[in-house]
């Protein structure tokens, strides 16, 4: 215990490399999320397929693999088409940059799949009221279809937040300082790995329960004047 | 001229002119992808098995609130749950070996020092805890008729258990199933880290060794993807097999239907 203490603060400068890549992602995951069923559920059937590949594709790829792929092989590309080009001289990807980048395109298909199915559940009728009386597409958006699409997407979208959270923890193989890889170099320092994974299993612990705490007073919030059953 | 030549100094020609990836290592190397494959089947089905077994009793327990037990089985698999699978494996391959009674007992040297059987442990506990809690709810939604019918039979607990409640919530647990597969599966990426030479280890391999950026990691991405494919498929076929009362019912076309009604 003491041992943690003394390395408090690498722990947490990790922490917080930790979550505000989580936060980030999530924000990109929920653009991708919105971009990719809206194109699922729109009558061009070009957009239909891909949308289909993006979230098959996705889903089928374990994520270190992506996330090895967009840093390393991101990086390659870039240089190439910069030496190609002659636009830009050689480029170091930020690892921060590509876990964020990849995490938000990995769970930007699982959050299309939860928002598909929250549009679906909304009553197709409610949609059609709204347009006969002559909302505008942002309208539709804003007035009816948001505020339901949270409440239904709300137990999916919680999910989806605490498996992101937890695939935060492969950047360290990628080498970004986050909570694993600073615990992880401190602990090898002093020969003490179990103390300092089971202090990250804690931490990684405290901020699901928070979490969990937040999206559940979220979910009263947006379930005012649901009938509970 | 173009049908002469033989498959492989067509790639080795396609390699070299247009494509920007080299087949022919791949080709050369398919040997250790599927061999990494193995190593990666072998992980995963091995701790999905053991973990199945193990979650089963504990679902069970849960299911059925034995005090003291459900809550020391909830707090198991919350913590695992709550977790990133990648620290759990850290903490028992890296971890263990702070301890001077772990390091001088006789699990030592066979398993707890082999990376492999480390692995093994910590992917085991973590899909056993995912398995516990939605075997727990499909266990607790068994239709009470269905109790009601069972014990109207004269059926002991243990009898109704293995006759009536575990088959029916296998079957309402499987689409969920599926989803714990297909996690497992990514999840053993994992194993990479710590040294196994699975699917993803033969790929960054490769690109280590021939400072390469992208065949190793897209070969492992193709493997990952059939096997994928291959299990969702086999899931297909199974919900069809042991779900195909729950599927809506082909009804005839009307005009067309005889008339029977």
């Amino acid at each position: 215990m003491g041992l943690i203490f003394e390395y408090r603060q690498i722990l947490i400068e990790g922490t917080i490399v930790t979550v505000s890549l989580a936060v980030l992602s999530l924000v990109l995951s929920v653009g991708f999320g919105l971009i990719a069923a809206f194109a699922k559920l729109s009558q061009s059937r070009g957009l239909q397929r891909l949308g289909n590949l993006y979230t098959t594709f996705v889903r089928s790829v374990p994520e270190l693999v992506l996330m090895m792929l967009i840093f390393y092989g991101g990086q390659a590309l870039l240089n190439d088409i910069g030496q190609a080009t002659g636009l830009w001289g050689y480029v170091d990807v930020n690892q921060f940059i590509a876990g964020v980048l990849t995490l938000g395109f990995i769970f930007g298909a699982y959050m299309a799949e939860t928002f598909r199915g929250a549009i679906l559940a909304i009553p197709r009728g409610q949609i059609e009221a709204a347009k006969s009386v002559g909302m505008s597409p942002r309208q539709v958006f804003q007035i009816v279809t948001w505020p339901q699409m949270v409440r239904y997407a709300l137990p999916s979208f919680t999910n989806n937040w605490l498996v992101l959270v937890k695939a935060t923890a492969l950047v360290s193989v990628i080498g970004l300082h986050d909570l694993v890889w600073n615990a992880f170099s401190a602990g090898r320092s002093n020969h003490k790995l179990f103390t300092f994974m089971f202090a990250v299993l804690v931490i990684y612990l405290i901020i699901t329960a928070v979490s969990d705490a937040a999206l559940r007073w979220v979910d009263r919030r947006y379930s005012a004047g649901v009938r509970k059953a | 001229m173009e049908q002469d030549r033989t498959f492989f100094e067509y790639l080795r020609d396609f390699s070299e002119t247009t494509s920007p990836l080299d087949f022919v290592l791949i080709y050369d190397n398919l040997d250790r992808f599927v061999a990494g494959a193995w190593v990666t089947l072998q992980i995963t089905f091995l701790a999905l098995l053991i973990g199945g077994l193990i979650a089963i009793p504990l679902a069970i327990a849960r299911a059925y609130k034995k005090p003291g037990l459900n809550q020391a089985i909830w707090a198991y698999t919350y913590a695992f749950r709550g977790t990133p699978l990648l620290v759990q494996t850290y903490l028992f391959y890296f971890g263990l070996g702070q301890f001077e009674a772990v390091r001088d007992s006789v699990l030592w040297d066979p398993i707890l020092s082999d990376p492999w059987w480390c692995v093994m442990i910590a992917f085991t506990l973590n899909t056993a805890a995912y398995t516990t809690e939605f075997l727990r709810g499909a266990i607790e939604t068994t239709p009470h008729g269905e109790i009601e019918a069972a014990k109207a039979c004269g059926m002991s607990p243990w009898t109704r258990m293995r006759l009536v409640e575990l088959p029916s919530a296998f079957r309402r647990a499987l689409p969920a199933y599926s989803n714990e597969v297909i996690f497992t599966l990514h999840g053993s990426v994992i194993a990479s880290t710590v040294t196994l030479q699975d699917l993803l280890g033969v790929g960054r391999w490769l690109n280590g060794r021939y400072y390469l950026a992208y065949e190793g990691f897209i070969t492992a991405m193709v493997f990952y993807m059939g096997i994928v494919f291959l299990i969702s498929l086999a899931f297909k076929y199974a919900e069809r097999r042991y779900l195909g009362h729950l599927r809506p019912r082909e009804t005839s076309e009307p005009g067309k239907s005889p008339a029977t009604a």
